[in-house]
């Protein structure tokens, strides 16, 4: 390499070497497993020898830390960027702000001086469009010409996004948790997790969430944090290098993610835990507990909100509930239940439809339809008409007595002594009676839209519709029941709890239990569901309201069909995932599964020390299998280990080019020493470091249940089978729900046992000379910035 | 030593984010007019609800201080301010500053990059290397793939390793790439549906 090609030696595409796993295949556990061991073992036993080796050791454990603290700094970030353009690109399809454009509505008014109630939302420096086009105000002519702009800002958001999804990162489309999760049992879905689609996912979110569309910004935020965590695994070679520890990274890198979209950093370490990852061991929860922290302290340092708080709705309230509300309140549940069955079948109905006919052709014209049709419906109510978010922000929230909003427009008593808190039941003015007609018709809207709303080809996330359809369902009960507690009071129900003159229903708490039931039952969440909601209100009296709906819901919701929203959607689209959940009830051994079946061609096997490179590379090239048993002999088929089909792929290449005398008759041997040739044979090929010497054996009357145990539990993807003791017959791999893209899906062999690998330690060797001095230079660097960055708010 | 790759990409991450820390500060420089005492005040007699906003620090957010001119006389003054709710608000103007402008500005040179990606490079290939060159890929489905000739012009690139040649293979290999993720997620619908 010359001089001037250095700079740009980032550019040159990277050499893949024994030991990587290629795209769409799974990779082998164990062998990672037991290389991180080898990794660790090694690192400590050097450490007894020097103080230098003995600071590396640490800096090793560290690293660990340290990528989970930059994790949660970069989701702070990104979630806050995001909550604030957001913010202002949703006020800007209404009006913009003359003052200074940046600000959005509520920002633009925050200096004014207007002090009369009425007028609390108007201030000069924030017009309308029609305001500023025109100079009209009011009118039919203005609020004809609201609706256009709205219409066109809507459709200009969601055309940028995705056409930019589209040019530059088409894995940045859909929500990101179902992929995320088949990438966490195992999966390598190469770029998913890429730099372009962190950019990509995080600039077009926020146009598709400021067009109107009905979808959320939680799932896609998942994405973007396990991007993140992507990204700085890279930096170290103890993740970058292990496939098994850099899931454990990006465990914790969902759980940021979620914490950030809520403000809720438990509730984001249980729904990862929950939902999200397939192996989730101890260190892993502390460590993820620690990124989500990280994260909501960083996003609340940010302040999107202008309150401290993380989301925009929090509520503050602490008005006891009663017992005899546990019937409205199971009766969300079996809503929320009907509702999520409902979502699920309706919605995987319609993207297998876009899978299959002419709809899937054309997604630009579909986000464009679908987004022209929402706008174009959601204006004329003002209850859809504003953010998804806001709206959830206003349902929860109790009545006060100064509330302008129709919801709150109660008959006050002149009397009333308390103004915000503890208000008494009031009947309901005209304003309410007129904001529930429009609430039942946004619920509609919005039950009908997500449908088609959820699984285009943009970012978008399903927790916030679900929310909404369950916080306005459940304040139109809250109110029923509020004015039938008031209105007739001297029924026997409400007279042991409820007397006139005092609070006793409060109808923001059933919108947030609506919110709880819809949510669990179409994602079938349990305990991270209960917790991110009381996570969100602050207030632990209501546990067992949600609880109660939580669990209602997804009882009636498991009754219909047993997955969530993205288990279906992992079926829809075959990845191979094997859920810890399912049962397999069949009654069959081994012998009944396993390949190649009676009429099959016979296994083929390579033998220890007599095949030949040609023999090797035809077996290659005619079959498609992953991997190779390796016999003693022809004759006596005792298995001696497993090697894997791109490991010898790749071996041979290396050795043809480096290695002299090796040509297509050189004999492959796998045994320690060579096989006693005559001298005229030519250079035999040694290839015994990359066999797997002690694969995963069942015998033939392995009953089935167990082998799927066994693939579960230890994230197999091959199993051999063997008849009496060490004699091979045959072997079963692997296909979980085995569809057409992934049909090479049978299995990554496990190459490695306990043996340590010698080809990968020379790559050690070579690059830890340079490691050396720049690891801790690198460490130190990091840790100044840190305290910097920490410190600089104090010194203003 | 040569510093090796991963090291060049550290560095240039350790000077963004030293860059990010300059913003930072000045972004938490504080604008006097950032901070907020909001009073709530609902109807009392024969006095409609009001708000009442002032710029005063935490310490001084009471209904004494921000309620001004106060609408009762003296006797009334504490029933009055027992009703209104007083709330201490903060926001950083140049956090959203910052943000809005950063992110249009982000947001513009995608645009910028994607029209010249998809409408300005094909012109300008066809007009340097002339229409028997080009060969169209055969999956062009619809319109225009951005991307399509990323192989044809891969081939034809010079063994000379200079440093606008590397950015050009660099560039083609990511339209492969981005190409293969277009295949399998629009056409295939292999993935995400």
């Amino acid at each position: 390499m010359n001089g001037a090609g250095n700079l740009m030696d980032f550019l040159d595409e990277p050499f893949p070497d024994v030991g990587t796993y290629e795209d769409f295949h799974t990779i082998d556990w164990l062998r990672e497993k037991s290389r991180d061991t080898d990794r660790h073992r090694k690192i400590t036993s050097k450490s007894k020898e020097s103080l230098w080796e003995l600071i590396k050791s640490l800096l090793d454990a560290w690293s660990g830390w340290v990528v989970m603290l930059l994790i949660g700094l970069l989701s702070g970030t990104l979630a806050g960027v995001i909550d604030l353009a957001v913010d202002w690109m949703t006020d800007l399809k209404e009006g913009v702000c003359l003052s200074a454009f940046w600000y959005s509505h509520e920002q633009c008014c925050w200096t004014s001086n207007e002090t009369t109630f009425d007028d609390r939302d108007k201030c000069p420096q924030w017009q309308k469009w029609a305001e500023l086009m025109t100079g009209h105000a009011e009118g039919a002519g203005a609020y004809v010409l609201n609706y256009f702009l709205y219409v066109l800002w809507a459709l200009l958001f969601s055309f940028l996004a995705v056409s930019l999804v589209r040019v530059f990162a088409p894995y940045a489309c859909g929500s990101g948790i179902p992929e995320i999760k088949t990438i966490l049992s195992g999966f390598i879905i190469r770029g998913y997790l890429g730099k372009w689609t962190l950019l990509i996912k995080t600039v077009t979110l926020v146009l598709a969430v400021s067009s109107g569309l009905s979808l959320g910004k939680e799932g896609p935020l998942v994405h973007v944090a396990c991007c993140c965590g992507n990204l700085f695994c890279s930096l170290f070679s103890k993740y970058s290098k292990n496939e098994g520890k850099r899931r454990e990274v990006l465990s914790a890198a969902a759980a940021a993610g979620v914490s950030v979209a809520f403000g809720a950093p438990i509730g984001g370490v249980l729904f990862s835990l929950e939902e999200v990852s397939y192996y989730f061991p101890l260190k892993t929860l502390w460590r993820s507990f620690f990124a989500a922290l990280v994260a909501a302290f960083t996003l609340r340092s940010i302040n999107p909100f202008g309150n401290s708080r993380l989301v925009l709705f929090y509520v503050e309230y602490h008005t006891p509930w009663y017992m005899a509300e546990l019937v409205p309140f199971i009766l969300l549940g079996v809503f929320g239940g009907l509702w999520g069955t409902l979502f699920i079948r309706a919605n995987i109905a319609w993207c297998r439809r876009r899978k299959t006919t002419q709809l899937g052709k054309y997604p630009v014209l579909e986000v464009i339809a679908v987004t022209g049709i929402t706008a174009v419906l959601a204006f004329p109510n003002p209850y859809t008409r504003r953010s998804t978010s806001e709206l959830i922000s206003e349902l929860f929230n109790d009545c006060g007595a100064l509330e302008s909003s129709q919801l709150c427009d109660y008959i006050n008593n002149p009397n009333m002594s308390r103004p915000v808190d503890d208000i008494p039941d009031r009947p309901a003015g005209p304003g309410v009676y007129n904001a529930l007609w429009q609430l039942a018709l946004a619920l509609i809207f919005k039950i009908v839209i997500t449908i088609f709303t959820f699984g285009m080809k943009i970012p978008s996330g399903l927790f916030i519709p679900s929310m909404a359809v369950g916080a306005i369902a459940g304040r139109i009960v809250g109110i029923a029941v509020e004015q039938m507690a008031y209105h007739h009071h001297d029924w026997i129900i409400f007279k042991n709890w409820c007397r006139p003159g005092a609070d006793c229903v409060t109808p923001g708490l059933y919108a947030m239990v609506g919110a709880a039931a819809c949510l669990g039952g179409v994602t079938r969440m349990t305990v991270s569901l209960v917790v991110i909601m009381f996570e969100l209100t602050g207030g632990l009296e209501y546990i067992v309201p949600l609880m109660a709906a939580a669990v209602t819901s997804k009882w009636v919701a498991d009754a219909f069909g047993k997955e969530g929203i993205y288990e279906s959607h992992i079926q829809l689209n075959g990845y191979p995932y094997l859920d810890v959940r399912d049962e397999f009830t069949h009654r069959t051994l081994a012998t009944d599964v396993m390949r190649p079946r009676r009429n099959d061609p016979p296994l083929a096997v390579l033998t220890q020390d007599s095949t030949t490179v040609e023999d090797v590379e035809a077996l290659i090239k005619d079959t498609d299998y992953n991997g190779f048993p390796v016999v003693v002999s022809r004759e006596s088929e005792r298995l001696i280990g497993f090697v894997q089909r791109r490991d010898l792929t790749l071996a041979i290449k290396n050795a043809r080019q480096k290695q002299d005398g090796v040509v297509s008759s050189s004999v492959v041997y796998f045994t320690e020493d060579a096989p006693q040739l005559p001298a005229s044979n030519p250079q035999p090929l040694k290839l015994r470091r990359i066999l797997n010497l002690s694969p995963f054996t069942v015998t033939d009357h392995t009953p089935m249940e167990t082998v799927v145990d066994i693939f579960r539990k230890l994230g197999l993807r091959q199993c051999l089978v063997t008849r009496s003791g060490t004699e091979l017959t045959l072997f079963i791999s692997l296909s979980v729900q085995a569809s057409p893209g992934y049909h090479h899906q049978e299995g990554r062999p496990a190459t490695h046992g306990s043996n340590d690998e010698p080809g990968s330690r020379v790559h050690h060797v070579q690059l830890t000379e340079e490691r050396r001095s720049f690891g801790l230079l690198h460490f130190v660097f990091w840790l100044i910035v840190v305290y910097c960055c920490m410190l600089l708010p104090y010194l203003y | 030593r040569r510093p090796t790759v991963k090291m060049k990409r550290v560095f240039l991450l350790e000077a963004l984010s030293v860059a990010c820390c300059v913003l930072l500060s000045q972004v938490t420089a504080k604008n006097s007019e950032d901070i907020r005492c909001k009073c709530i005040c609902p109807p009392y007699r024969d006095i409609e609800g009001q708000i009442y906003k002032q710029n005063v620090s935490l310490k001084d957010c009471n209904c004494l201080h921000v309620v001004e001119p106060m609408p009762v006389d003296g006797k009334d003054v504490e029933a009055y301010c027992l009703r209104c709710e007083c709330k201490y608000e903060e926001r950083s103007s140049g956090t959203i500053k910052v943000t809005i402008i950063m992110y249009l500005s982000i947001l513009g040179l995608l645009l910028l990059y994607m029209v010249y990606l998809t409408l300005l490079e094909p012109i300008l290939k066809r007009r340097l290397f002339g229409h028997s060159q080009l060969i169209q890929s055969d999956d062009d489905v619809g319109d225009q793939q951005p991307f399509a000739n990323a192989h044809n012009v891969l081939s034809r690139s010079h063994s000379r390793p200079n440093m606008l040649n590397k950015v050009e293979h660099a560039q083609q290999r990511w339209r492969r790439q981005v190409q293969e993720q277009r295949k399998s997620v629009f056409d295939r619908h292999v993935v995400l549906s």
